[in-house]
């Protein structure tokens, strides 16, 4: 119990990464495997922002500013802020990658009419 | 080590010109192919010259934004890049030139966002081989793959359906890889990969370390196409447009293999890949069972283009056997044949599109006699085959030996035997093009070849080649090339396949043989 308590950032993640992977593989909806596609990514930028969490850190911004940083910084006092600069990019990513993904749903539906992939496949036959 | 601003060029380059692309083809829609082309030139000539220098002066080194590197991102040239980038701004080169016909054919209304499309594609590919930053890479392999997406989707039939699917699937790959480089950064403290191969093995018993490298080997496993993990590459090759399946099978697949050689010899320490965790022999064997099992399933395909992409499954098997095999031929082979696979399959492709571009179909039982209306294309399409095969003069040939070395040197006689078994299966599918293509006794053939014709004119095709005489005799086929353009690319691969056949020896000796870790 210790161990998923004290954990459990990751343990969120790990479900809700679990939550997406199921319906991206399960669902025979093009839309809900799309929302489960959103969900996965969205657990991993949940676990990379936890990971940046300090107990009692503040903002990673120096007090006064450019070059005067005279006195010395401890890493422990601020959140380390390289984790949510990374996911500012792979939220970019996660959003060009969902336009894409939905453009792709908007073609397949005028071409078949239907997004159930079952129905899909039965046309295609 | 120098420091030079080449290796950013490399990418900026087709980058700007995939951003200039759609202002330029607003006022004159025909500067779209030229501008392409020159940035791909361009591409090239800096490649050459990076290769040069590294194999003068040793790595080439960048930093951008003049950060240090465990800092700001860096791009580092050794001879493994360098031989690696050489080959994909080549290749993609050539399939730009090859392109221009097949697009205005296959895809009029849609030119300028085609080219837009394929410079980032080839800008997401070639900044994942020069970067030295994990993170970086990331973001090239979503670059590479968005375009990819979208350039499968505009093909025909069932293109947008095979797309999605790999959309899910390379989304899932790069969310493992995105995973593995999370566990590093809170292991290791860092993103840059010459920092992070110094750092971790006073790590390597932590399991926060050992689930990172597997997340890294499943994710780019799944965008690579590694056996289990091949599902989406067959539809998403076969429906995507002739020019794009000729720019992706050669492309894609194979920089996922230098990432993952990257990865296991470069960021890990060889000794990690392959004694702590014993990854190199479980990767060995999936590696044989793909070999085999793409080929069989290469053999039951009646549609050329998804037989070629079985095809790519089978070779992706051979070049994750030569790294699995983790000692000094085998790697020096897993490198050749990311050339050989490169040239071979834009090759095979590039026949496959023109074949797509006279008869409007790509099934097997219509290239009857094919070779007397096509023989440029269909020279090219037996110079691949050979090359697939392993016939000696080919740089195919030279490549298997090397694996076939490894294996022997390894001890695992398994692997010889495998080798050999699928260059049989190679002879077995490719036979069946080649005994349509140039054998089908005449006489047999009149009545088909008329229902052949209808199906040609059905798909649109525009084969003049093919006239029916009046009355009951039967076709005459006459000669009926493609566009020059289209030829010239195809005769600069099959003879590029035989040049660096004869030109190994000397490839290996200085440029490979850096490229492989001197632990071997």
């Amino acid at each position: 119990m210790e161990f998923v308590i004290s954990k459990f950032n990751y343990w969120i993640y790990i479900t809700l990464m679990m939550i997406g992977f199921y319906a991206m593989m399960r669902k025979r909806n093009l839309v809900k495997k799309l929302v489960g596609m959103n969900i996965f990514q969205t657990a991993i930028i949940l676990y990379f922002i936890s990971t940046a969490a300090k107990k009692g850190a503040t903002i990673p911004i120096m007090e006064h500013g450019h070059g005067e940083a005279v006195h010395a910084v401890h890493a422990a006092q601020y959140v380390n802020p390289l984790p949510h600069v990374l996911m500012l990019t792979a939220i970019v990513v996660l959003v060009s990658t969902f336009g894409v993904a939905l453009a792709i749903i908007i073609m397949i539906h005028r071409k078949y009419k239907t997004l159930e992939e079952d129905e899909i496949l039965e046309l295609t036959k | 080590m120098t420091t030079s601003p080449l290796p950013i060029l490399i990418v900026v380059v087709p980058l700007i010109s995939a951003f200039l692309i759609p202002i330029v083809g607003w006022w004159k829609r025909n500067l779209c192919y030229y501008l392409t082309f020159a940035a791909l030139s361009i591409s090239v000539l800096i490649s050459i010259a990076v290769l040069n220098t590294v194999v003068a002066h040793g790595a080439v080194h960048y930093y951008l934004g003049n950060w240090d590197p465990p800092w700001g991102i860096e791009y580092v040239v050794d001879h493994l890049n360098a031989f690696v980038v050489v080959i994909m701004s080549f290749i993609s080169l050539v399939v730009a030139i090859y392109s221009k016909r097949s697009v205005e054919q296959e895809l009029a209304g849609k030119i300028v966002y085609f080219y837009c499309t394929f410079l980032l594609l080839i800008t997401g590919l070639l900044g994942m081989v020069v970067t030295g930053d994990m993170f970086n890479l990331y973001v090239f392999l979503e670059v590479a793959s968005l375009a990819a997406y979208a350039l499968i989707a505009i093909g025909e039939k069932g293109a947008p359906l095979a797309s999605f699917r790999y959309v899910i699937l390379g989304t899932i790959g790069a969310c493992f890889y995105l995973l593995g480089v999370g566990y590093l950064y809170i292991a290791a403290g860092s993103l840059n990969m010459a920092d992070l191969s110094q750092i971790l093995p006073d790590l390597y018993h932590s399991k926060v370390i050992i689930v990172a490298f597997i997340f890294f080997v499943v994710g780019v496993g799944l965008k690579m196409a590694l056996f289990p993990l091949h599902a989406w590459l067959p539809d998403a090759y076969t429906y995507a447009p002739s020019a794009v399946s000729t720019l992706i099978a050669p492309t894609m697949t194979k920089v996922g293999c230098y990432v993952l050689i990257r990865i296991m010899f470069t960021v890990f320490k060889p000794h990690f890949s392959i004694e702590l965790i014993p990854v190199t022999t479980i990767l060995s064997w999936i590696a044989v069972v793909a070999m085999i099992v793409g080929s069989i399933f290469a053999i039951a395909q009646t549609d050329f283009k998804r037989m070629l992409s079985y095809s790519v499954v089978a070779q992706i098997g051979y070049i994750v056997l030569g790294i699995g095999l983790a000692n000094r031929a085998g790697l020096t082979g897993a490198v050749l044949h990311i050339l050989n696979e490169a040239f071979t399959k834009s090759c095979l492709f590039a026949v496959a599109g023109a074949i797509v571009y006279k008869m409007g179909t790509s099934d097997m039982y219509q290239f009857r006699n094919l070779y007397k209306m096509m023989p440029v294309t269909m020279t090219a399409f037996i110079i691949g085959a050979f090359s697939m095969i392993g016939i000696p003069p080919t740089v195919g040939f030279f490549s298997k030996l090397y694996l076939i070395l490894g294996s022997i040197h390894a001890k695992q006689w398994v692997f010889v035997a495998v080798i050999l078994l699928s260059s049989v299966l190679n002879v077995v599918y490719f036979y069946r093009v080649i005994e349509l293509a140039f054998l089908q006794p005449r006489e047999l053939a009149t009545k088909k070849e008329r229902e052949v014709l209808q199906v040609y004119s059905q798909n649109g095709g525009n084969a003049t080649g093919i006239r029916m005489r009046d009355g009951e005799g039967p076709a005459t086929i006459a000669m009926d090339e493609v566009p020059l353009s289209m030829l010239v690319s195809l005769v600069v691969m099959a003879a590029g396949i035989l040049i660096l056949g004869i030109l190994s020896t000397g490839i290996v000796s200085t440029v490979i043989r850096f490229a492989v870790p001197t632990v071997f």
